[in-house]
């Protein structure tokens, strides 16, 4: 019977053995002999080709989602741009793929194959849409589904959105198991993944991240067919990385090479996501740095060996932008566009809204997601929870956000402001792990893949380390 | 209370106690349980607040403290958030004012 108090030891001493048995891939061919691994080579073993993934999208009613252009938020965003400037501003509606947001197209894949596999059911960590669209996709294959959430703090409150999460991945019949707040959450899945036998439909393996392909290859075919050339700009909310991997893999598989990859981040600088007293302090459960630079600094933190979301590879900018910034965006979708979606999809669109204005107005910026919303997935409660946390709410510069104190709503579109990260310093933290170790040729190769930079810069920035 | 078998309910479980949490976590999250909750239809009867065993959506046997019987969905939109509406003011006299900004 589960739901023993198990031991984390033997757990993670038999972690190998359970994970392998649960994703149906054998990493272990892809590692290299140093610290490496063949990352285009396991993207190559799902036995699927992209014309196999379309089709099983497809056949999903996954994908396909419109791509429109918001007129009257690019008008707007004209209002604060210099004379020639204010690029037309796009968005890829992902709220229409079955279950509400683009996570269908990771799970779509994962699934089939989970299927084909013949396991009985699929199980996935995740307090965020992803729940929803394994929930969706199991059960139109027949098959059971479990979802594990981080949910409840010690006081027993949840964050709105997690709890209508769990209520939509039981009304596609999956089991949803809540948790307190913390990283135990991986002993829970894999005592789980050990008990059902169930398939581990992960966020991170390449079945996953080639369902988002067909994401980023969508908005470059169009693109180009109905306005002769690609985007300059996608912008892609990014947290764990997997939807800047697909997104970005998926663009340049079509053609679109110079099309520039910018993630965006809410900022929660500050709060500590295992953190007790944290985790209902912020008003974004996924979209945000408490994941976006964990992940982009070490990507394998991750339930399979080796993750397929590698942000780092394909990120050319890196921008963040203010918890408030992101409500003011998810409310001008909905009141000068007529798209009422759920915030944490719109941190894109409040990073677009800016860089349209350093653009030129012949340019094209797509803002690459939506998210369903409803009851608590939605910034009106999202909002009235922060009060009743205690979090202020006002209006003023959103570079005065704390994040966890309070929430700055600009007043007025102009105020609203990005920073720009330093991607060496990512990079830097990144390599921090092999400060103290000597590296072959090989080793350095792989870094420099992974951190879209050459050799001798992984050796300045390791040198550069040491002094 | 007795709560007939079949009911659909929230149990509660804890897995780990607070000593014996996962070790590099922050400080708060050390000195709290980590729990569990899942809901499924009661096996035999049972009373609230006591120790039953429950029947999965995916036909697992789970035990753990009986929490609720026939949990409600606590989430909804919320309350007026007034912010809201002001920034939908500012949005819509920004966007469809002439105010012509341009440098």
């Amino acid at each position: 019977m589960m739901m023993r108090n198990y031991d984390i030891e033997g757990l993670l001493r038999r972690k190998n053995s359970i994970i392998k048995k649960s994703v149906g891939l054998d990493y272990d061919s892809f590692e290299y002999d140093g610290i490496g691994f063949d990352y285009e080579k396991m993207m190559e073993s799902t036995g699927y080709s992209f014309a196999d993934i379309q089709r099983l999208q497809d056949g999903s009613m996954v994908g396909r989602t419109p791509l429109l252009e918001l007129k009257n938020i690019t008008r707007y965003a004209r209002k604060y741009a210099p004379r020639g400037y204010g690029a037309r501003i796009f968005l890829k509606d992902e709220a229409t793929n079955l279950s509400g947001s683009f996570k269908a197209r990771r799970a779509a894949i994962s699934v089939h194959k989970a299927k084909e596999l013949g396991y009985e059911g699929v199980i996935a960590a995740t307090s965020g849409n992803y729940g929803a669209a394994v929930a969706a996709l199991a059960a139109k294959h027949g098959l059971k589904c479990i979802v594990v959430q981080e949910c409840f703090d010690s006081a027993g409150l949840a964050q709105p959105e997690i709890l209508e999460k769990a209520r939509a991945c039981e009304a596609y019949g999956a089991e949803v198991v809540q948790l307190s707040v913390g990283p135990e959450l991986f002993f829970t899945y894999l005592d789980l993944l050990d008990e059902t036998g169930y398939f581990n439909a992960s966020l991170y393996s390449p079945y996953g991240i080639m369902g988002i392909e067909t994401l980023g290859h969508e908005i470059a075919t169009e693109m180009k067919e109905k306005y002769g050339k690609y985007p300059e700009v996608v912008v892609v909310t990014n947290a764990g990385g997997g939807n800047l991997t697909g997104t970005a893999r998926g663009i340049r598989r079509a053609g679109g090479k110079d099309t520039a990859i910018y993630a965006a981040s809410v900022n929660l600088e500050g709060l500590h996501m295992a953190s007790d007293k944290d985790f209902n302090r912020k008003s974004f459960t996924t979209g945000h740095t408490g994941f976006g630079l964990p992940f982009a600094t070490n990507p394998d933190r991750t339930d399979v060996p080796r993750s397929a979301g590698r942000p780092m590879r394909y990120i050319d900018r890196y921008f963040t932008v203010n918890q408030g910034s992101v409500f003011f965006a998810t409310e001008m979708l909905a009141v000068l566009e007529g798209l009422e979606r759920g915030p944490a999809g719109n941190t894109s669109l409040a990073v677009a809204f800016k860089l349209a204005q350093e653009m030129k107005e012949d340019e094209f910026i797509v803002v690459q997601e939506t998210e369903y919303t409803g009851a608590g997935k939605h910034h009106q409660p999202q909002l009235s929870f922060a009060k009743k946390n205690g979090i202020e709410i006002r209006f003023g510069k959103p570079e005065a956000e704390i994040p966890g104190e309070n929430i700055v709503l600009p007043k007025s579109a102009r105020d609203i402001s990005l920073k720009e990260l330093d991607l060496d310093r990512i990079r830097s933290s990144y390599l921090k792990r092999y400060r103290d170790q000597s590296l072959t040729d090989e080793d350095y190769r792989y870094l420099a893949d992974e951190l879209r930079v050459d050799t001798e810069k992984i050796k300045a920035l390791l040198k550069e380390m040491k002094a | 209370m007795l709560i007939k078998k079949g009911a659909y309910v929230r149990i509660r479980k804890n897995i780990l106690p607070p000593g014996k949490r996962a070790k590099g976590i922050p400080e708060d999250t050390t000195k709290v349980p980590f729990k569990c909750w899942i809901k499924g239809r009661l096996l035999e009867e049972g009373e609230l607040y006591e120790e039953a065993r429950i029947q999965t959506a995916t036909g697992r046997v789970v035990t753990g403290e009986i929490k609720e019987v026939e949990p409600r969905h606590k989430h909804s939109y919320g309350d007026h958030v007034d912010e809201i509406l002001t920034m939908r003011e500012i949005i819509l006299r920004e966007a469809w004012g002439d105010d012509d900004e341009k440098l």
